[in-house]
């Protein structure tokens, strides 16, 4: 819910948002969590926050990957291995909105134990709220403004719905997917997809039989296309090769070739901001369900440049 | 290009009609920790209730099992959450909660309203409301009964009433168990 402090009164708000800021950007964790919760119900953007948008120097990481591979517990031991190191670290963790209930069970901090006891770590859960691309587009916003207020990488777990989920890519500059072994053909089935657009490819429970072998087979299936991102071995069970990880996080660039993608990715990605944020989108809806015109029309009438 | 993206945003047009009816109460939604204090082990009750809530509507946070009052408080400071729930089987709730409570209220998140569940015996529930909590579920709560509880919540909240750990005021829901 919105509290009474947020959402009193427009010039109250303003005033409180600007008081917010900056008590968050001197590490006010209450502050901050405040504000994520306007960046999260869409009352503040980019330009009220005066936050200027993420330029790529690979400190915004996403981590995808299907469900049950270990994302979580990857980024546990991420957190703690940085976290020793003296870096700040956020995590934005993404779960589903259930469509029918529109709640969610955010469960991914069950898994982080850093997450309330390292004065190092900001874990946010954030509830997809039934967004496209299974990403809400107010996790930009929140990954610049932990950004801002002084975390030195901001991880942004996805919900892992599989391989067509590359709109991660328009909000982090850097994209790490996470396979583990036993999945077998599935890894043949995933050679498109995310897998194409991975800028590291992490082969998690290497403490399991099999995780050689399929990290081999992901190197085979990504050298047919050329130009392969590293994959590397790693187990969030025992630790074994986390601090490679990590190594390999600061030290990579950004994927060449997937360019174009991103930038598509990115442009889709504002563009739903820009609709979504228009302040007649709700009229528009109830005009739409009540047929007074189908969304084709009404997108060829105002956004004439299409037909140009 | 552009046929994709357009395609795209009608794909959400078209999910957000066909979810209109959930837009009415989508205002009330909160966000609710579910938190298991101290070293009991028995998480059936609380991750039922968690599902109970987020099947109302609701976003839910799962703390997971055996976590000190301090992590506890850092959860709902950190997911800036509007409820926490707690649950105890083992006995040790007329410690853990309060404690709780008091924690709450000194990291200045008296605004958040805390209710409880689990075993506890009518005749120790006094000093729980005492120390700020807003609500006791026994078993046999009906899960209805949880969601008109956090309905309750919100709606006082929204009109200005005391609903919070620090707030004040003399408001408890009378549970049915």
């Amino acid at each position: 819910m919105v509290k009474a402090a947020i959402g009193s009164g427009q010039v109250g708000r303003e005033r409180l948002t600007e008081d917010l800021l900056g008590k968050a950007i001197t590490g006010d964790r209450r502050a901050l969590a405040k504000l994520l919760s306007a960046v999260e119900d869409g009352e503040v953007n980019h330009n009220s926050l005066g936050i200027e948008h993420h330029s790529d120097d690979g400190t915004i990481i996403g981590l995808t990957g299907a469900p049950g591979v270990g994302k979580s517990c990857l980024i546990e031991k991420l957190l703690s291995h940085w976290s020793s190191e003296g870096l700040k670290v956020a995590v934005i963790a993404v779960d589903p909105s259930s469509p029918l209930s529109s709640g969610a069970l955010l469960g991914d901090r069950v898994r982080m134990e850093s997450a309330d006891s390292d004065l190092n770590v900001f874990v946010r859960s954030f509830a997809t709220r039934n967004q496209p691309g299974g990403l809400p587009i107010t996790v930009g916003l929140a990954a610049n403004l932990m950004r801002k207020c002084g975390y030195d990488y901001v991880l942004i777990e996805t919900v892992g719905a599989g391989q067509a989920e590359i709109r991660i890519v328009s909000f982090a500059d850097r994209v790490v997917l996470v396979e583990s072994p036993a999945r077998g053909d599935q890894i043949q089935a995933e050679k498109a997809g995310v897998m194409e657009l991975a800028d590291l490819i992490v082969v998690n429970k290497s403490d399991l039989e099999g995780a050689e072998r399929a990290a081999n087979e992901i190197t085979t299936a990504l050298e047919i296309s050329g130009n392969p991102p590293p994959v590397l071995l790693a187990s969030a069970k025992t630790g074994d090769g986390i601090g490679e990880v990590a190594f390999q996080l600061q030290a990579i660039t950004v994927k060449c070739g997937a360019e174009v993608a991103r930038a598509r990715e990115r442009l889709l990605s504002a563009w739903d901001s820009a609709l979504l944020s228009r302040g007649d989108i709700s009229e528009v809806l109830n005009n739409l369900a009540r047929g007074d015109a189908t969304a084709q029309q009404w997108v060829e009438e105002n956004l004439r440049w299409l037909n140009e | 290009m552009r046929l994709k993206a357009i395609n795209i945003v009608l794909d959400y047009g078209v999910a957000q009609l066909k979810g209109e009816h959930h837009l009415d109460n989508l205002g009330m939604a909160m966000r609710i920790v579910i938190a298991k204090p101290g070293l009991d082990g028995h998480d059936r009750g609380a991750k039922v209730v968690a599902r109970a809530l987020r099947d109302g509507g609701h976003e839910v946070i799962y703390t997971g099992l055996r976590r000190t009052p301090e992590q506890i408080v850092r959860t709902v400071l950190d997911e800036d959450a509007d409820l926490l729930g707690l649950s105890s089987l083992s006995g040790a709730h007329a410690f853990l909660f309060p404690r709780i409570c008091e924690l709450l209220i000194e990291e200045d998140c008296g605004d958040v309203t805390v209710f409880g569940g689990g075993i506890i015996p009518v005749d120790e529930r006094l000093p729980l409301f005492e120390a700020g909590m807003r609500a006791i579920f026994g078993p046999g709560t009906k899960m209805q009964e949880m969601t008109d509880f956090v309905s309750e919540v919100a709606n006082r909240a929204g009109s200005g009433e005391p609903v919070g750990v620090g707030e004040g005021g003399d408001w408890v829901w009378s549970s049915g168990a």
